[in-house]
């Protein structure tokens, strides 16, 4: 898209709003909702990747010391992962604006 | 050379839709459509017409199927009725948001319950806002002619919306009519290939029916909605085209013999053929009455009711479905919402009529004229009436 989705008039919308670029759902912001986000203690995590596994999201990936973290654009804030985490890496926050 | 043929209606749809040369048929049957579809898969069967023909499981499927054949841009038919329009429903409005052009010829039926397999308008009208073009029929001529046209509408690059042409079940689906057809030739050079611009196809990937957030779904439905309205311009163009190259004219409201009239009726469909015989004898009679009748049910011909109505005392509008605790009639309804801001403006009556499959006779049209001149003078307490019923 060449406009931010906020700024697109009707006039700039393709016939039937049909999307002529692909992957475009990777812009979506899903992490927009979210009321919790997941903190970690990586000092107790063994890098099983469960809680890659089970983000229904998708949204952790390994950063540069090659711990699992959530990519905040896309967290919805769920808990699963922290749910999944055998070692409890993972604790959820309340979400201040 | 055009030939003329005495031929079953439903079973000249068929014919039309081969001459159209439809790549895509998909549908399930229902009376009073199954004639239709029974002909198409005869002619696909005996490589008569060389399209692929897609037997589904229902016409929630028959529609969505044609949605997929319509989105890589193969021209598209089918045909349903009554119960099976409604199964269709949320995939109707699917198909006109996205702008799939493609055509359905819907043979009117009640619907239940009680169970009525017979014609009326209570189909059409509860997908009345579904964003379909359509277009109602009064004769076996009008129905084959305009699915020429609604391919022709439907496909045009300005357009790219599905379009329903509608036919009264039995009263004209069941009926055989001598039907003009004109050449293969004639159609090719009526009626253009198909080119939808955004094809669904793999060397250039697109999304349909995405998902849109709040912040611009209703830039989608305006944008929607802007299209509906311009379509008519198109619709407008291509009757004219139409009775240029074949010499039978359409338009979204016709006048008979409205000039001078102080008592006009409405109506929509094939009881309007019915009406006239009655519009001719009451003239004969001396009486200023005469008939307006609805071609173009969306979008809807504001201005031309307005115009075609404006000169007159009275207006009888006649239904055949029924809007329940509503005004009444859809139509006249939406005739009122034309003529509410009008400083000229005829009394408007409304009448349903014709409900499951039950006659409306000359004698009957006559009736309801002279009580709607009655209900016009002495005014009524309902907001409409149902004619003929036993009380
Ligand atoms: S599940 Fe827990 S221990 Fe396993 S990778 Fe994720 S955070 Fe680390
Ligand atoms: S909170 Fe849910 S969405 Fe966010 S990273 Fe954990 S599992 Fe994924």
């Amino acid at each position: 898209m060449t406009k931010p989705e906020g700024e697109l008039t009707w006039k700039d919308l393709e016939i039937g709003a049909i999307v002529t670029e692909p992957g475009s759902a990777a812009q979506y912001k899903t992490g927009d909702w979210r009321s919790q986000r997941p903190t970690y203690d990586f000092a107790k995590c063994i890098k099983c990747a469960l809680c890659q596994i089970f983000c229904p999201e998708g949204c952790i990936h390994q950063n540069a010391d090659e711990y699992f973290e959530a990519d905040l654009f896309y967290c919805k804030g769920c808990g699963i992962c922290a749910k999944e985490c055998l070692t409890k890496v993972i604790t959820m926050v309340e979400e201040e604006e | 050379m055009a030939k003329k043929v005495g031929m079953e209606v439903s079973v000249a749809i068929g014919e039309a839709v081969k001459l159209a040369n439809a790549d895509v048929v998909a549908a399930y049957p229902i009376t009073p459509q199954t004639h239709i579809v029974e002909h198409l898969a005869s002619l696909v069967a005996d490589g008569e017409l060389d399209a692929a023909y897609i037997p589904v499981e229902s016409e929630h499927s028959a529609m969505s199927a044609c949605l997929g054949s319509a989105a890589v841009g193969a021209r598209t038919f089918t045909a349903t009725a009554g119960q099976g329009l409604e199964l269709m429903h949320e995939v109707l409005y699917v198909a006109a948001s996205m702008r799939l052009p493609l055509v359905m010829t819907v043979a009117n039926r009640a619907l239940s319950s009680p169970l009525s397999v017979w014609g009326d308008h209570s189909d059409a009208m509860a997908v009345r806002d579904t964003g379909w073009i359509q277009l109602f029929t009064e004769n076996g001529q009008e129905v084959v002619d305009n699915v020429f046209c609604a391919f022709r509408i439907a496909e045009d690059q300005k357009v790219l919306l599905p379009v329903m042409v509608h036919l009264d079940g039995f009263h004209l689906s069941h009926v055989i009519e001598p039907i003009v057809f004109p050449e293969q030739s004639e159609v090719d050079k009526f009626l253009p290939p198909n080119h939808y611009p955004l094809v669904l196809h793999p060397d250039k990937p697109v999304t349909m029916g995405d998902f849109a957030p709040p912040i611009i779904y209703s830039e989608a439905k305006w944008a929607q909605e802007v299209n509906l309205r311009a379509s008519k311009e198109v619709i407008l163009q291509t009757w004219q085209d139409f009775g240029k190259a074949f010499g039978r004219y359409y338009s979204p409201v016709e006048s008979y013999h409205t000039e001078d009239a102080k008592v006009l009726l409405l109506t929509m469909g094939s009881f309007s053929e019915t009406a006239m015989t009655v519009i001719d004898k009451l003239r004969g009679e001396g009486r200023e009455v005469g008939l307006v009748r609805l071609r173009l049910w969306r979008p809807f011909p504001f201005n031309e009711i307005r115009q075609a109505v404006k000169n007159a005392e009275t207006l009888v509008v006649v239904d055949r479905a029924l809007s329940f605790g509503g005004p009444g009639g859809p139509v006249c309804s939406e005739v009122k919402s034309a003529l509410y801001g009008e400083a000229k403006k005829p009394k408007v009556v409304s009448f349903v009529a014709g409900l499951g499959g039950r006659d409306i006779t000359p004698a009957g049209f006559e009736e309801i004229i002279n009580k709607g001149i009655e209900i016009s003078q002495k005014g009524s307490d309902n907001e409409f009436e149902i004619f003929g019923v036993r009380e």
